[in-house]
């Protein structure tokens, strides 16, 4: 992974003392709460509902055991013991102190972290494949372009100050696991006419209140290029975007209203403009970079190890663990492990402390100290050798975090919610938690198989839920909660934005209309068929009958 | 509908209610109560004090019900949480004590 050198030390120190000494007047009144709010907004600090809440970025969702440890230790220091791994691959933190903050930050200068960007009308922490390097699917690791661009976009003076926040993710797989068409840009990396790796650029997606996929604004784009190319589009956003309309301030708005044809004219003719060698990257400061994400030394083993076989014979919990969150690995003889945090009764995302640092421990003993964090709010050891699964799942059960259950309904995106959020309408946490009860039997997940459902508790969907092939978002409607069901999104190569299939329900029925989706795909489901591919089928009235005609 | 002035504390978020002393309490039941626009525009010049003095931050007044035994209960789900001081999970590993 990416190592501060001199420069990224010194920097992150000063901006820890600047903001100790911005607290500092503010306790002291020399700054008043206008003044000072946007500057700690510049520093992921949030006031929501019963605290402060701080949100840490981890770039690209990439980290090492001792950051790992370091945010154990954050949590129990300075917090309430745990904290909550986010869509945007982030962690936050609910109950910290203003006081205690610079302090913070200290603690996470030392290992290389900060919260620099994690708020704010800028670029915001970017996002990836978590099993990057690891994906048997994969053209080119993005580690090293996400790290570019985090460079690049660090305190860029001219998009400091953009019309809105902006958001974006990059993969180099096959299958896009980072939800790329929902972002303000999503770059893919794809093969080109001759061969060679470069990119294609997506531009306008996004969720919120006004859910957009992404459109391809350039089907090839020579990778060297990638840094004037996006600062053409931040630039034609940054002149061109509205700054009247809080809700109307999003790329996506720009790209929709302008169409997507008149939009790439102004960054084509930006671009054409643009003394590329000026911005581009150099190939050997690439290559410096590159070589900080040079992949841990993986000799083949054996594939198959008796062990593992065996017990997946004999013990039908591994066996389920094992065929849902053991993923294949490009190098024979290992694995990628999730280490889900969707155990039924626990908040979908949250870690206590004590888990992190066990997490930190395994990462240590069998994970080749990588650890990185899913946007689906769950952990990944990318490289496990396969003859060590066995051990590692034993250590994993006795710390409660053996859950099988990725991809699988129960692996719930979940926002925190009205019970943390400023922003929130509805309760999210307590309705995920009812919905996992009532799942809770791993055959019954296994027979439906692989299926999004992902919940936000208000319109600007921190949850995802557009993008959920079942998706759930809580209003306020004359102060009570109540929760409309979209179906039928997808947040990966076929993306698409979820159907609002009729009124919305009172919590206590949202486990049941579940339920009653759930038997109505298992109805019309054809042999072998996801719940997408019955939904595209079959349409939004057997569904509707369902849940709305026996009302 | 009788109203009361809530806030959160500069230092660290907690979530206060102003009495009718200019004091801040964490328990809502000991919150001043007004009843009509001049008592709620009252309430909040009080609080401005806390603001100038940088004692609270976010500052705003809002609606609650006086039940029939005298205590108060905020209207919206959100200040009921609010006034709870903490999330509505049920028991939990870190759950917040009451």
């Amino acid at each position: 992974m990416y190592r501060y050198d001199e420069f990224d030390h010194a920097f992150v120190k000063e901006r820890v003392s600047e903001f100790r000494d911005q607290v500092e007047r503010r306790l002291s009144g020399a700054l008043t709460e206008e003044e000072f709010r946007p500057l700690r907004l510049r520093n992921g600090l949030y006031l929501q509902l019963h605290a402060y809440m701080l949100r840490v970025a981890i770039p690209y969702g990439v980290l090492s055991p001792r950051q790992l440890r370091q945010l154990a230790l954050i949590g129990r220091k300075w917090d309430r013991g745990y904290g909550h791994f986010t869509t945007r691959q982030n962690l936050q933190f609910n109950w910290v102190r203003l006081v205690d903050i610079p302090d913070v930050l200290a603690a996470l200068a030392e290992v290389e972290m900060h919260c620099i960007q994690t708020s704010g009308n800028c670029v915001r922490n970017v996002t990836s494949d978590p099993y990057a390097a690891a994906a048997v699917d994969e053209l080119e690791d993005p580690r090293p372009w996400c790290e570019i661009l985090r460079q690049w976009s660090t305190l860029h003076p001219e998009f400091n100050w953009l019309p809105r926040k902006f958001k974006i993710a990059v993969s180099g797989a096959v299958e896009d696991r980072a939800a790329t068409a929902f972002h303000d840009i999503g770059l893919r990396i794809v093969r080109g006419p001759d061969g060679e790796n470069g990119f294609r650029v997506l531009v306008g997606g996004g969720m919120g209140r006004t859910p957009y996929v992404g459109q391809v604004i350039r089907e090839f784009l020579p990778k060297e290029h990638i840094l004037s190319y996006v600062e053409s589009i931040l630039r034609v956003y940054n002149l061109l975007g509205r700054r009247d309309n809080l809700y109307k301030a999003r790329i996506k708005i720009l790209v929709n209203e302008l169409g997507l044809e008149k939009f790439r004219e102004a960054v084509e003719a930006d671009w054409e403009a643009t003394y590329k060698a000026a911005i581009d990257l150099p190939d050997d400061e690439r290559h410096r970079i590159e070589s900080y994400f040079t992949p841990p030394e993986l000799p083949e083993r054996d594939a198959r190890d008796e062990a593992l076989a065996a017990r997946r014979e004999s013990d039908p919990a591994f066996a389920n663990w094992y065929r849902n969150n053991v993923l294949t690995h490009r190098v024979p003889g290992y694995a990628s492990v999730v280490i889900s945090l969707k155990e039924p009764g626990r908040t979908p995302g949250d870690a206590s402390s004590d888990t992190m640092d066990v997490i930190a421990d395994l990462a240590e003993r069998f994970g080749h100290d990588e650890v990185r964090v899913n946007y689906t709010q769950n952990l990944v050891l990318p490289h496990v050798v396969r003859a060590d699964i066995v051990a590692l799942y034993d250590a994993l059960v006795d710390t409660g975090i053996a859950t099988g259950n990725n991809e699988l309904l129960g692996d719930m995106i979940c926002c925190p919610g009205l019970d943390y959020c400023n922003l929130a309408n509805a309760r999210s946490i307590p309705i995920a938690k009812e919905i996992a009860k009532r799942f809770e039997d791993p055959a019954r997940q296994d027979l439906i198989g692989k299926l999004r459902l992902n919940m936000s508790g208000c319109i600007n969907a921190c949850g995802h839920h557009h993008a959920g092939n079942i998706g759930i978002l809580g209003v306020d409607k004359k102060g009570t909660e109540l929760y409309q069901i979209t179906l039928g999104g997808s947040p990966k190569d076929d993306a698409a934005v979820g159907t609002i299939v009729g009124p919305g329900f009172r919590a206590e029925k949202v486990p049941d209309v579940i339920d009653t989706i759930v038997d109505t795909y298992i109805a019309n489901r054809h042999e072998g068929e996801s719940f997408l591919e019955t939904w595209r089928r079959v349409g939004v009235a057997p569904f509707k009958e369902a849940l709305y005609d026996a009302r | 509908m009788p109203s009361v002035v809530t806030a959160n504390r500069l230092t660290d978020g907690i979530v206060f209610y102003l009495t009718s002393s200019g004091g801040w309490t964490e328990d809502i039941a000991n919150a001043a109560r007004a009843e009509t626009k001049d008592e709620i525009e009252a309430l909040e010049a009080k609080a401005e004090v806390s603001v100038r003095n940088q004692f609270v931050i976010s500052v705003y007044a809002m609606p609650v019900e006086v039940k029939d035994d005298g205590s108060v209960d905020p209207i919206s789900v959100r200040e009921r949480i609010r006034a709870s001081h903490r999330t509505t999970l049920t028991k939990d590993w870190y759950d917040v004590p009451l």
